[in-house]
């Protein structure tokens, strides 16, 4: 995994933060006390800087972005801007949340979103440092929340059957294999948080675009449109300014869904496939 | 004021169809001319934004997410009913309906359940054709499971991430749309206001979160696909974002709200751990396929290690109370069983607030393989939170609120009291009556959107001139001005607490007065509450930065003041309702052993709520409700 915390971190009083009840110690209670290193940045335009706060009373059933929550409530009484990030659903499976935690998108547990990355993970005294994506194709747009529209380029690019509401045939008309609908589904998993994008050291979304190529060149549904639908996926992943694979394989271990880099692979044949059609 | 739900005559089997006939149409070269504002792009707006555009309407969408494909809808993991009775166990569309109207307590209209039945099958029809990889059998087929409520299995899934799977196909056909212009999308951006010229709706005031920029978009009909408002009660397995603000300003501006106290109680959640907690996290209904529910039976035996508590001492509560539902009681029943258990001193884990969902059997009968194939992805959910192997020990569980039952009124086209609003999905009222069966919540959404609306909406236009009021009207001036003026207060208070505070402050209150059983004294308290809360609100709030750039803090109390303004609503329609009906539990109204006891003679209405200022006693309208196909029958599971 390779952690790029290239930017200088500005040591700043620490503002404390996060104290609920009284003056409790490092770990009272079996309470953790944990310093942040935080990039904040007003806008897209401003200079950001990497702050420092410390996190008090924390236990090891906050979620993380709990854990920011209660220091941004004490920030908010101290009449400081709370940290801004991106989250919503907090069950790991909308997409929206993306923080790059000690250098690791959605920090270091297998399979998880911030949201569902808990403080048992860290310990008493740990200091941690939290980052916006970081990739060309995804602007800041303040402190933690990065701009993903290029994403969605992406996915208007191609990533549909073209089939139009009512009139579809009964459902059960095409049997698909097992195998098959299970590949799809594995493909399908995608929450399109944009890990895979900041995990890779080309900035690609290359995983993101095959997972969505190789669930409907999978299914009888999508193969009709498959190859131009790969090469215009493809066309607008190089428009939006993200890189293409470098087979790091950076982005199939920072998905939280486990999206395997073997779409990639179905990605590159159906590319090659559709160039000599 | 009359409310006509305009429901269809003649038998039910045609109604729809004959409706559909029966409505004018939009010539396809008129359809241009019209624009269409869809707020919230989830199942029921994605679906409806990508259908209309398809068919050359102009459409503007909006979703305060950074990208429709984020809506609520997602977390949705159980599956979607349909009445295709590929497993030959006897469904149709009439059982479906027949369900659902029973699952809902008989507080639904006919027509509409009817119609919701009757499209499920188109659905599952549409989204296959969209590549949704739903589950399937080893000769190819679609593989269904069952729900709460139902005794075939109808309910078709994506493992555990039906509502993904669904919202990413709804979400693609609006890309395509996207891509095609007839839809322009504007995420990041919530809807503040509803601009109404002479009675009708012609507009919207927006503000854009990234920039605070404040403005109005017109259009000619408004539709409302925002979702639900359990977020109420704070802590609900709602998105942090989910709130009642559109549908509010929407009440505001004459819509009526109904029968907003019916909410669904969840009853396979995970328990609250801590008083830091943001959400609570819900485990799929379609668990209790496999997974038994049970508490001890000696409540000195709660502490103790499950595995070490023998099947002698074990109470299978819903298996013996409700033999041939079992574990499979619908929601509202479950849930009730649930914390009767807990009340009665035998519940599980932290503050005993817990029951026991426990796979043991299922594993030694089926492996634990098939029970990781089935249900692996919740599985692995539960351990990330409780750090707890569900293979090796039984899961904990407790009810929460889900999902609202209740939201504004509409007719049988899903038009509000007000003309050109349009309300869709879970944020309108219509089809689950007093409570909501599983796996019916997504059928409503994409119903509403791919099948109902593309035909009613063009009922309305047909009969209205397009592009009459523009951004210039002095209505749209004077909502950019509310809208501003309400914004520049929350700034200036200047006060002492957070909005969380607040909002958890209300939430307490509505769970402990409003939540999973109701008394007059209860809700008697919540009424002479929430105005304390809400003044406090007005003095004491603190919210730091401007308005012209993103501010979640300023987000976040416009969301809390509408909450606050929503609570006593909710509050006094649960007062005046008196009898108990599905998610609606009045204490003073119960059977001997405990069931909800219902009063037909007296209560079989909707009831909608005008309003009529803050603090002031909203105005109770009732819709008669009428049975003609289904009985009118004590709900029984037993």
């Amino acid at each position: 995994m390779s952690g790029h915390n290239d930017h200088n971190a500005q040591e700043t009083t620490p503002a404390q933060v996060g104290g609920h009840g009284g003056h409790d110690d490092h770990g009272a209670h079996g309470t953790m006390t944990l310093t942040l290193i935080v990039w904040r940045q007003p806008n897209a335009d401003a200079p950001g800087r990497m702050e420092t706060y410390v996190a008090k009373g924390i236990t090891e059933h906050h979620s993380f972005l709990e854990m920011l929550d209660v220091v941004n409530e004490d920030l908010i009484k101290t009449g400081k801007e709370p940290i801004v990030f991106d989250h919503d659903c907090r069950e790991g499976i909308c997409g929206m949340c993306s923080q790059v935690i000690n250098g690791v998108p959605h920090g270091g547990q297998e399979r998880t979103t911030v949201c569902q990355l808990h403080m048992r993970k860290f310990k008493n005294g740990d200091t941690i440092y939290i980052e916006p994506w970081r990739a060309k194709a995804f602007p800041i747009v303040k402190d933690l929340i990065v701009d993903r529209e290029g994403l969605e380029k992406i996915m208007q690019a191609g990533g549909y059957t073209s089939v139009h509401t009512g009139g579809a045939p009964d459902a059960n008309a095409t049997p698909i294999p097992k195998p098959i609908a299970e590949y799809a589904m594995d493909a399908a998993e995608c929450i399109g948080c944009g890990a895979c994008v900041a995990a890779c050291p080309n900035g690609s979304a290359m995983l993101f675009t095959s997972a969505k190529v190789a669930q409907f060149a999978a299914l009888p549904q999508g193969q009709v449109e498959a190859a131009e639908r790969v090469k215009a996926m493809v066309q607008a992943l190089q428009d939006c300014g993200f890189g293409n694979c470098s087979n790091h394989y950076e982005c199939q271990a920072a998905c939280p869904k486990g999206i395997n880099v073997q779409f990639i692979a179905h990605l590159n044949r159906e590319y090659v496939k559709a160039l000599f059609k | 004021m009359i409310l006509d739900g305009k429901c269809p005559t003649g038998p039910i089997e045609k109604s729809w169809d004959k409706h559909r006939f029966d409505m004018k149409l939009v010539n396809p070269s008129n359809k241009r001319k019209y624009k269409i504002l869809v707020v919230g792009t989830g199942l029921a707006g994605g679906a409806a934004a990508a259908s209309l555009g398809e068919l050359g309407y102009n459409v503007e969408a909006f979703c305060y997410q950074d990208s429709p494909r984020r809506a609520h809808s997602i977390a949705a993991q159980g599956g979607i009913n349909a009445a295709k009775n590929y497993p030959n166990d006897g469904d149709s569309i009439q059982r479906l309906f027949y369900d659902t109207i029973k699952g809902g307590d008989f507080r639904a209209r006919e027509a509409d359940v009817w119609r919701l039945a009757q499209v499920s099958n188109n659905i599952i029809d549409q989204c296959v054709a969209q590549g949704v990889p739903f589950g399937r059998d080893y000769a190819g087929y679609l593989d269904n499971r069952s729900f709460g409520g139902a005794q075939v299995s109808r309910t078709f899934f994506s493992r555990g991430q039906t509502g993904q799977q669904l919202l990413l196909g709804a979400y693609s056909a609006l890309s395509r749309q996207i891509k095609a212009g007839t839809v322009k999308m504007f995420s990041r951006t919530e809807m503040l206001d509803l601009v109404v010229v002479d009675g009708e709706a012609k507009g919207i005031t927006v503000r854009d979160l990234i920039t605070g920029e404040i403005r109005v978009h017109t259009g000619d009909a408004v539709l409302l696909c925002t979702g639900g408002y359990v977020n109420v009660f704070y802590l609900s397995t709602n998105a942090m974002g989910c709130s009642v603000t559109a549908n509010w300003a929407a009440v505001k501006k004459g819509a009526l709200m109904a029968n907003p106290c019916y909410t669904q109680i969840h009853p396979t959640c995970i328990p609250q751990a801590g008083d830091y907690q943001s959400k609570l996290t819900l485990m799929s209904e379609s668990l209790r396929n496999d997974g038994r529910c049970w508490v001890p039976k000696k409540a000195e035996d709660c502490g103790k290690v499950p595995g070490s508590i023998p099947e002698a001492d074990r109470d299978y509560y819903l298996e013996r109370k409700y033999p041939s539902f079992g574990n499979l009681a619908p929601r509202d029943i479950a849930s009730r069983a649930a914390k009767e258990q807990c009340d009665d001193g035998r519940g599980v884990g932290p503050g005993g607030r817990g029951v026991y969902l426990d796979f043991a059997d299922s594993i030694q009968r089926l492996g634990e393989h098939t029970i990781r194939e089935r249900y692996g992805n919740l599985f692995e959910m539960y351990e990330r939170i409780t750090d707890e192997n569900g293979y090796k020990t039984p899961m904990r569980i407790y009810p929460a609120p889900h999902y609202a039952m209740g939201g504004l009124w509409v007719d049988y086209n899903l038009m509000s009291n007000v003309p050109g609003l349009f309300v869709l999905g879970e944020a309108n009222f219509s089809v689950h009556g007093a409570n909501r069966l599983g796996a019916s919540a997504l059928m409503q959404g994409l119903a509403d959107g791919y099948f109902v609306i593309p035909n009613t909406v063009a009922h309305y236009l047909a009969q209205t001139k397009p592009g009459v009021v523009k951004a210039e009207h002095a209505e749209c001036k004077k909502s950019i001005q509310d809208v501003k003026d309400r914004a520049n207060k929350f700034l200036n208070i200047n006060g002492k607490k957070t909005v969380t505070e607040f909002m958890r402050e209300l939430g307490t209150c509505m769970w402990e007065n409003v939540g999973m059983a109701r008394t007059e004294k209860s809700l008697t308290t919540a009424i002479e509450k929430i105005p304390g809360i809400r003044e406090e609100f007005w003095k004491n709030v603190k919210v730091t930065g401007t308005g012209a750039e993103l501010n979640q803090q300023l987000e976040n109390a416009g969301r809390t003041a509408d909450f606050l303004e929503f609570a006593e609503m909710l509050s006094r329609d649960a007062l005046h309702r008196n009898e108990s009906c599905g998610g609606h539990f009045r204490v003073e109204y119960q059977y001997d052993d405990g069931e909800a006891k219902r009063n037909d003679a007296d209560f079989c209405y909707v009831g909608a709520w005008e309003y009529k200022g803050v603090g002031k006693e909203p105005e109770l309208h009732k819709e008669p409700l009428k049975f003609e196909n289904i009985h009118l029958a004590v709900r029984s599971y037993k």
